[in-house]
């Protein structure tokens, strides 16, 4: 009786603690890990596009800003892929609804309501709205503000204007 | 006098937390499991009203991927990331989906879209008054929140 007991509190336990780790992870932050090297010099700066080393950054992603899904341009964020919902993909804002952006072929798209133009840093090797176009903002799951693992690159993520890359009316 | 202070500070923290975790129990439910949500609007005409309905949506069938074509679903729109809308699929990846152009003309000219990989293509039932995926095409599975599996029937109320 008395390990049944004990069992039981111990699942309890384990049970709220889910329960409440879930629920500050959906509505407040969470830490996600950065795989691949399409942010480069911001995220994962050592790493060569092949080969997955065991120093991934890890990011601290808030959720405040889900609650009226205000951004600026220059935001690094986390959205769920267009193509494959079970994946996410980190990029910065580029453009907002309303602005004119260059593409890199010498194109110019308007983005429509709701949506909005990502890219990431590492213009080499970055799969974002180049290939997919403009995403709705709907998609986007957080944003990052803050590296928090390893403990040598703990730092700020900065909002970094695309000034020249973007035109508002 | 301190230790009686201390015995209803105590009890007050537990109540607190005891509302906490319960609030906590609320969002995992609503978010993962089952959730109300109140339709309005004519899109959906014949199958809800226009006054408003209030339906259940679940969560777990579109987390599973187990969403297909003729299941009533609750979708974050493309245009507005503050609202959601309730529409009907009509069609997932590589389907071919043909639909009316332009119903309120009568020359029935039909359009034929493929649905491309990782979207969805939602249509209301209401084909005269909706604003739906003939407008702004596909959209992604990821804006995809429920699907809806109950109405509730104000009836009584109206």
């Amino acid at each position: 009786m008395g390990t049944r007991n004990l069992l039981w509190s111990f699942t309890k336990k384990y049970f709220t603690f889910g329960l409440v780790g879930l629920t500050i992870s959906d509505r407040y932050a969470s830490i996600v890990p950065v795989h691949g090297a399409s942010m480069s010099p911001t995220f994962n700066p050592g790493t060569k596009s092949s080969g997955a080393l065991s120093t991934d950054d890890r990011v601290l992603v808030e959720k405040f800003c889900l609650q009226n899904y205000k951004f600026s341009r220059g935001d690094v964020v986390v959205f769920r892929s267009p193509t494959n919902h079970k994946e996410k993909h980190i990029k910065r804002i580029i453009g907002l609804p309303g602005d004119w952006v260059g593409t890199n072929i010498n194109d110019v798209v308007k983005i429509p309501d709701g949506c909005c133009w990502v890219e990431g840093d590492n213009v080499v090797s970055s799969k974002d709205s180049r290939t997919f176009g403009p995403i709705p903002l709907g998609l986007i799951n957080g944003r990052a503000v803050a590296v928090v693992w390893p403990p040598q690159r703990t730092g700020k993520v900065e909002t970094i204007v695309p000034h020249g890359r973007f035109s508002s009316p | 006098m301190i230790g009686r202070l201390m015995i209803h500070a105590k009890e007050a923290w537990r109540g607190a937390v005891d509302v906490a975790k319960l609030l906590c129990v609320l969002h995992v439910t609503n978010k993962y499991l089952v959730s109300p949500s109140l339709a309005m609007g004519p899109s959906m005409l014949p199958t809800m009203n226009i006054t408003g309905d209030v339906v259940l949506c679940e969560k777990i069938s579109p987390r599973l991927g187990k969403v297909g074509p003729g299941d009533i679903v609750l979708v974050r729109s493309p245009e507005n990331p503050k609202k959601c809308l309730v529409k009907r699929v009509m069609g997932v990846e590589g389907d071919r989906v043909t639909y009316v152009a332009d119903p309120k003309n009568d020359d029935n000219r039909y359009e034929t879209a493929v649905v491309p990989k990782g979207h969805i293509w939602i249509q209301g039932d209401n084909i005269y008054a909706s604003r739906d995926s003939r407008q702004f095409g596909a959209v992604p599975y990821g804006l995809l929140q429920a699907k809806v599996f109950y109405r509730v029937s104000l009836f009584l109320l109206h």
